[in-house]
């Protein structure tokens, strides 16, 4: 049932950008940029947790999910070690997605030839 | 034959294509909704030997792998031009996003070409949404002092 759920979920998030991308002909940078921060508003008002617990994948793996690992972490350093929390646990949660892009991207550029974009 | 307006429109609607919007939606709810179940499967896996939070982990980090790999020939930005947000919201679009111009500015150089705009898209991501987890995490701080 948890693939269902994953499936549906994750695809109803994908549409809902779809359909910004085609009435508002907002640029991905924007929509990307506004998936993560509409993550984060999500997760601290305690909407994005259940939606996480019910779909796993389905709502981790869109950008939305990015936003709700960032508030999660900040939550959880806030309780370990109070307000420098604020500042360290965003980035600690998020830490391996954006490492992994990072070096994959750069070693995709190593091998990689600049005209296979065309 | 005599046609009223109102059956004329049927008969055109019934003709036409469905709309472009409906076939963008319907492409981005099935890719978009394929990728997540392979994140689901992927977490599933992870599961078995890891907790929940390092299993999530993991799993951005393999579909990151994997969007890397069909970036370099080439094919991921085939499927988006088709799949649109089916492709891009999910963390594998994130992936493309770094991994693409870090290939194509190669010529520019490593640092001003491959280590600057590798942050073209993931840049404002990643500075916005800091910002966002700080101004919540200063009110999840100030909550907790009250509350």
């Amino acid at each position: 049932m948890s693939y269902v759920w994953a499936f549906v979920v994750g695809g109803a998030i994908c549409v809902v950008g779809q359909l910004f991308i085609d009435y508002t002909k907002l640029s991905p940078a924007r929509i990307l940029t506004g998936y993560v921060v509409a993550g984060v508003i999500l997760s601290a008002v305690g909407l994005y947790k259940p939606l996480a617990d019910f779909a796993g994948a389905g709502a981790s793996v869109p950008l939305l999910g990015f936003g709700h690992l960032l508030a999660q972490g900040v939550q959880n350093a806030v309780d370990e070690c109070g307000l420098p929390g604020a500042f360290t646990g965003g980035l600690t949660a998020a830490s391996g997605g954006i490492a992994a892009s990072l070096i994959f991207g750069v070693l995709a550029a190593l091998v990689g030839k600049s005209k296979d974009q065309n | 034959m005599k046609l009223d307006p109102r059956q004329y429109d049927e008969m055109v609607s019934r003709a036409s294509p469905p709309s472009p919007v409906v076939r963008d939606c319907a492409w981005a709810f099935l890719v978009g909704g394929a990728i997540c179940t392979l994140g689901e499967a992927l977490r599933q896996f992870f599961l078995i030997w890891y907790d929940k939070t390092l299993a999530g982990t993991l799993t951005s980090i393999a579909l990151i792998f994997l969007s890397a790999i069909f970036t370099l020939p080439g094919w991921y930005q085939k499927l988006a031009a088709k799949a649109g947000a089916g492709t891009l919201v999910p963390i594998t679009g994130f992936a493309n996003s770094v991994v693409s111009p870090a290939i194509e500015f190669k010529a520019e150089g490593w640092v001003t070409g491959v280590g600057a705009r590798i942050f073209g898209i993931a840049g404002p991501v990643i500075a916005f949404g800091t910002l966002a987890s700080f101004v919540w995490g200063v009110l999840y701080w100030l909550l907790g002092k009250v509350g």
